[in-house]
């Protein structure tokens, strides 16, 4: 049983950290903490949806198509909307929240409540020590392996990285020293967005989409990146970790229990909070930076 | 000044806001003969667009007929929707069925889907002697209350589905039938693995499973309880695979029915799913990458002889629609039975038509259709009896009764035998 865990529990925590990832990007930059971060996630999934299968477009296309314009998207949401608000980060939270609900309420509009599929990047599946995976979760394990590495080399080997975390450090210092200030953020912003959009990509296959599919996927990325700490790539990465294994042990040592799943996940993490409420790297990104 | 002009802005942004939610809601009561009937759902999910598509199908019938006569005078159907929100919110729905009533003055309601909303929806129908026709919600509750409080609630009536201790009952019968084609392909006693979601519905459901699956011949793999919304059972699936179950038993309502059927086709989970899944009783099933194959539901309606009315009705939904029935369509059988009972009354006076639908008898698409004294649709063999349906190479057939008769001697024109997932 422990390799059904095992396997499960890496599979799950490897959506959440796709999802969470560009969450800490964006927070960890400017401070904004963008609830519409999986709304863009289903937007994507549904653009995606749209131009695969209503439009016939190769799948690969539709991807790309869908991640660009998502991505686009969401910089000019930052640029003529939460960039305005951003210093208030109470109207910020509202703000995005009011995004998500245009998003939903459009897409219930266009597409109704029905439950839509989007075809497998690679179809079927294979066993690992006896336990069956779809190609589709070994891919997006994958990808989530490659874009966490990637994340960290734009952030520590590039210039561009420099200055997102020079900002991240001190935005006014930053500005003073000759950084774009502005222009850096936009950029973090549409990095993330993209990372959402990418996601939609490779996890909605896994599900069904439908109008309200950001929700249950925010409220676990909120609960991943608190538990590793606001704005620390590492911390969502372990906290991704901590909530799919947590997830996962509910479902097999208590089976007659599966439907508390989440809520044992995000007890853990109250517990965490309460005795770290920094988050289990809050401090160690300080110093990442 | 700045105070006044602000004002002055605000009002009229508030006032041009409002304009069209006033415009739509202050119809005046029209002076040609009609009698106005609210059909209410969840306007942008399946279900209530079947609610919908029924009693549109089933007005335009009787209109074009001629209408409903009361005595000398003929009456048109004039229909008014309401979107109920309800499987988001409970409010919303009642909202919904406070409009109907109060702005758009409908005489007589149906629809309605999720038990909890129904119950306030219901209330608020029977405050006002409005008759109320369920084609939905399935608790035996709501149907209690009519014999509990005959004076206040004579005015529900439930259409569709039949309750659920008789949906429990069927998907016995069905699992019966899956377990021995089990046990004849493999050689070993069928080990069943319950799969319900979190929910006041399937509590007996599960309670009654436990029980009576080792009176069965059977043994109990274990149970598993899932949210109704959860997005993802992979786990759970994996865990039912390694406990070596080769039947799983289903009582799902919810969102996860779809994701359950999903993986367990990707997966190619070795045991034969059987039970209730209403997410498999929607057209939206074959869109899945495994097209819903094999998957075995409960359902109200299939493509079979269960009266002659059936295929008729369900063709001429599909070539209108685009897509099979599901129970929500009761709306159109409810439609008739209120029409029966308006002209029998002779009158729209709610009392005098409680009266007749209560001796309505009468052969509809779904089988012989009466009620019993609490207004609860009646199910036995002879009258409505449900069906069991298995997606097959993305279309629904219908599996169950078997067509051999050998439930209560039932069996059903069109009847394909059941078939086992070609992975087990």
């Amino acid at each position: 049983m422990i390799e059904a865990v095992i396997i499960n529990g890496l599979v799950s925590a490897g959506v959440y950290a796709l999802l969470a990832t560009g969450f800490s990007l964006i927070f960890g930059a400017a401070r904004i903490i963008n609830l519409a971060h999986t709304a863009f996630y289903m937007l994507a999934a549904y653009l995606i949806f749209t131009l695969a299968t209503t439009l016939g477009l190769n799948l690969w296309l539709s991807i790309v198509l869908g991640v660009a314009a998502v991505t686009f998207l969401g910089v000019l949401t930052y640029r003529f909307i939460i960039a305005r608000v951003r210093i208030h980060d109470t109207t910020t939270l509202i703000v995005t929240i009011a995004i998500t609900i245009i998003i939903q309420e459009v897409l219930l509009i266009a597409y109704g409540g029905h439950f839509r599929s989007v075809p497998a990047m690679v179809a079927g599946y294979t066993e690992l020590l006896g336990v069956r995976v779809t190609y589709q979760s070994l891919l997006t394990l994958g990808v989530v392996l490659a874009v966490m590495l990637g994340i960290w080399l734009i952030l520590m080997k590039t210039r561009l990285g420099t200055g997102i975390r020079s900002t991240a450090q001190d935005r006014e210092v930053a500005n003073l020293m000759g950084i774009n200030v502005p222009r850096i953020e936009m950029i973090t912003m549409g990095l993330a967005v993209a990372l959402a959009a990418l996601a939609g990509a490779l996890v909605a296959p896994l599900f069904s989409l439908e109008p309200h599919m950001w929700t249950h996927p925010l409220v676990m990325v909120l609960a991943v990146v608190i538990l590793g700490g606001l704005g620390s790539i590492k911390g969502s990465l372990m906290g991704a970790v901590i909530l799919a294994f947590s997830e996962t042990l509910v479902v097999f040592y208590a089976p007659a229990g599966a439907y508390l799943k989440g809520a044992m996940a995000l007890t853990i993490m109250l517990l965490v909070i309460l005795l770290r409420p920094q988050g289990l790297f809050g401090v160690s990104f300080e110093e990442e930076r | 000044m700045d105070l006044i002009k602000r004002a002055i802005t605000c009002l009229l942004v508030v006032c041009l806001l409002a304009t069209p939610v006033l415009a739509c809601g202050g119809e005046t009561q029209s002076e040609t003969k009609e009698i106005r009937i609210g059909v209410i759902g969840p306007t942008f999910y399946v279900q209530g667009q079947h609610h919908r598509y029924g009693a549109e199908m089933a007005a335009e019938e009787i209109n074009k007929a001629g209408g409903i006569s009361i005595g000398e005078d003929t009456y048109r159907i004039k229909l008014f929707f309401a979107n109920s929100n309800e499987l988001l919110s409970v409010t919303d729905a009642a909202n919904a069925m406070e409009r109907l009533i109060s702005v758009n003055r409908v005489s007589f309601v149906m629809g309605g889907i999720r038990t909890e909303a129904v119950q306030a929806m219901q209330d608020i129908a029977m405050d006002n002697k409005v008759i109320f026709l369920g084609s939905g919600a399935a608790a035996v509750e709501l149907c209690t209350r009519v014999t509990e409080n005959y004076d206040r609630y004579k005015y529900w009536f439930r259409v569709a589905p039949v309750n659920s201790d008789h949906l429990g009952h069927v998907s016995f019968q069905m699992l019966g039938m899956v377990a021995a084609a089990v046990a004849q392909k493999t050689g070993n006693t069928p080990r069943v693995a319950i799969f319900a979601e979190q929910a006041v519905w399937t509590d007996p459901i599960v309670a009654a499973a436990q029980a009576n699956i080792p009176l069965m011949d059977m043994e109990v793999a274990g149970t598993w309880r899932v949210s109704a919304t959860a997005t993802d059972v992979t786990s759970e699936l994996t865990a039912i695979r390694n406990a070596g179950a080769n039947v799983i038993f289903t009582a799902l309502s919810g969102p996860v029915g779809r994701h359950y059927v999903q993986k367990w086709g990707e997966l190619e989970i070795p045991a034969a799913s059987v039970g209730i899944n209403v997410e498999a009783q929607d057209a939206g099933l074959k869109a899945l990458p495994t097209k819903g194959n094999y998957e075995t539901t409960l359902n109200m309606y299939a493509r079979v002889n269960l009266t002659e009315k059936t295929i008729p009705f369900y063709d001429t939904f599909v070539d209108r629609f685009g897509e099979p029935p599901t129970y929500n369509a009761g709306t159109y059988e409810a439609m008739y039975v209120l029409k029966e009972a308006i002209e029998r009354a002779g009158t729209l006076d709610p009392d005098s038509v409680v009266e007749e639908i209560e001796k309505t008898d009468r052969i509809s698409p779904a089988g012989r259709i009466t009620f019993d004294d609490s207004h609860d649709i009646v199910w036995s063999p002879g009258y409505v009896t449900t069906v069991g349906i298995q997606w097959l190479d993305g279309e629904m057939h219908c599996v169950w009764p078997p067509a051999d008769g050998s439930w209560e001697d039932v069996s059903y024109e069109g009847v394909v035998p059941y078939k086992l997932p070609p992975w087990m």
